[in-house]
């Protein structure tokens, strides 16, 4: 068997999602090749090469996947990628528009999100927002597969020594073009992978009020995310939405204030290894999940809460 | 300019999702059914584009069984013109979806195409994809707003940290978010004006697509569940059983 993983990077820097791919990839087994495609993504493809695990890095790079146009992507994965046994993606925003593109033209199905690999053609995924768990075969010769980052641990980011290829495939589809983009700027970690997590919910009543868990954040090093309920009544912006719509997080710490825990929410957090809640309803459904639960109006907690951290901290 | 809409019936996203004792997969007998919210944002998008004078015909097709003509209608009463109906029973996977669509779409020739990101039963987010593919044309993926500029369309897309703008050439695909726009609901005049609206109804067959599921579901089974943890008293006792006990912090 031999696997091709897509890596997922911006051009600078390889994003830990694609370690957490290549270890899905050695659960299935077999030799595993990364290709990272992008323009200016030299780097990258050296610091795939480190990974532990990775046998050969290919690297197309070109200005048509600059930006990770589906349409491109889709098209140069299909080429490289149908010599080889299995090819995985992040389900990150770019792997889930770009991999069912592959798995057409491949005329094959995909696998989409898997949690866990059972053996080289059986995986086990969410369904119904993760209410239900499927353990789902494929018979196609090539398995389409993307990958949950948070439900794999990572593989050692030194340590590998692969070779690094540079491939001339330019295939510009000619469908789409970029034109602009807007991320959001932040010194804090990224919210997929973080390994503390504080967010809020409709209880923070606004956006300002977010700041106190920016301060509390801060303290701890952790990033900033947000309830569906609080990115809808306009609070912060959507790329902060915990839940089965926005990011699935899973932590080692996820600290949900003001958050009542519908189920969409709880469907994105609930693999996070602890969870602490601060909610003014002591029925709220996320205290039914948490480890540790406190009963409190959030406007008093979290002041507290930071004057405690920085007593022990 | 002709829109085509693709909508799925599902479980309606209200109903607790039960799984099947035996493990084969969820309880959908007598469960409350309805049209996937993400579709439902598809049309409202179709219809807003129509208002504007941008969309001259909707088009609505669905797949599946009988009963998905309520999720046709469904649409037909919040604005769109005509359905089409590819009716089977058997499991429909995202590949066949698209194959299904795709011949749709060389009857049709719509110049756009616009599907949800994603149905919330078997949460796949493919179709829309792997027919834009099949079709040749471009997509615009996770869509918050979507523009149509003579033969362009510029498609506000949600990405990982923020928002990404694309122009594609027409025809295209567009797959909705959830902050595309927020659908309306029918009146109960529209309701029974979509009565009268045509639908057409034919098969896989009718469409030369023979349905050949790639993927086998072995088991559905439900998720390990959480234990409720401790209620703490205080603030300070959070601090210090995150410390000392969890020892997350």
């Amino acid at each position: 068997m031999s696997i091709l993983v897509i890596a997922e990077h911006d051009n600078s820097e390889l994003k830990q999602a694609t370690l957490n791919v290549v270890a899905a990839a050695k659960a299935i087994g077999g030799d595993i090749d990364v290709l990272v495609a992008g323009e200016n993504c030299g780097a990258v493809g050296e610091a795939a090469a480190k990974a532990d695990g990775v046998s050969k890095v290919l690297v197309a790079d070109n200005a048509v996947y600059g930006h990770f146009l589906g349409e491109n992507l889709g098209e140069l994965v299909a080429e490289v990628g149908n010599s080889y046994s299995h090819i995985l993606a992040a389900a990150g925003t770019v792997g889930k528009d770009f991999m069912p593109r592959v798995a057409a033209l491949l005329d094959v199905a995909q696998v989409s999100d898997i949690m866990r690999v059972e053996s080289e053609d059986t995986f086990v995924r969410p369904i119904y927002a993760g209410n239900a768990i499927a353990t789902v075969k494929s018979t196609d010769s090539i398995k389409v597969i993307t990958v949950r980052p948070t439900a794999f641990d990572p593989v050692a980011e030194e340590g590998g020594s692969a070779t690094v290829e540079a491939l001339d495939i330019v295939k510009d589809a000619g469908l789409s073009q970029f034109v602009s983009e807007e991320l959001a700027k932040s010194d804090r970690p990224d919210l997929a992978s973080a390994g503390i997590v504080v967010s809020g919910g409709r209880g923070m009543q606004n956006g300002e009020n977010f700041k106190m868990l920016e301060q509390v954040a801060d303290l701890l090093g952790a990033a900033v995310g947000a309830s569906r309920a609080a990115v809808d009544a306009g609070f912060v912006p959507n790329d902060m939405q915990v839940g089965q719509t926005g990011k699935i997080v899973a932590p080692q710490l996820y600290i949900a204030v003001g958050i009542s825990g519908a189920i969409q929410h709880l469907a994105g957090m609930s693999d996070s290894k602890v969870i602490a809640a601060i909610n003014k309803d002591e029925e709220a459904p996320i205290f039914q999940v948490a480890d540790y639960g406190l009963v409190a109006d959030l406007f008093e907690a979290v002041p507290q809460l930071e004057e405690e951290l920085k007593k022990v901290l | 300019m002709k829109v085509l809409v693709a909508v799925k019936r599902v479980i309606d996203y209200n109903v607790k999702v039960r799984v099947k004792p035996d493990n084969t997969g969820v309880d959908l007998a007598n469960v409350k059914m309805a049209m996937n919210p993400f579709c439902e944002i598809a049309v409202e998008e179709a219809v807003r584009l129509k208002e504007k004078g941008v969309a001259s015909e909707i088009v609505v097709v669905s797949i599946g069984p009988k009963a998905c003509q309520e999720q046709i209608r469904t649409a037909l009463a919040l604005g769109a013109d005509r359905g089409i109906h590819i009716e089977t029973d058997e499991e429909v996977q995202s590949l066949e979806a698209a194959k299904l669509l795709k011949s749709v779409v060389e009857k049709e020739e719509p110049k756009l195409v616009i599907l949800g990101k994603q149905s919330i039963d078997s949460d796949n987010n493919q179709t829309g994809q792997m027919l834009a593919a099949l079709t040749g044309m471009g997509q615009g993926t996770f869509a918050s707003e979507v523009v149509v500029d003579g033969e362009n369309v510029n498609v506000t897309r949600e990405v990982d940290g923020g928002l990404m703008t694309v122009a594609l050439k027409l025809p295209a695909v567009i797959t909705t978010d959830l902050r595309l726009n927020e659908p309306r609901y029918a009146s109960l005049p529209n309701i029974m004006k979509a009565k009268k609206k045509p639908l057409d109804n034919m098969s896989p067959a009718d469409l030369g697509v023979e349905l050949a599921p790639r993927l086998s579901t072995l088991k559905v089974e439900a998720p390990a569940s959480r234990q409720a943890g401790v209620k703490v008293a205080d603030v300070a006792e959070l601090v210090d059983k995150l410390k000392n006990e969890a020892k997350v912090i």
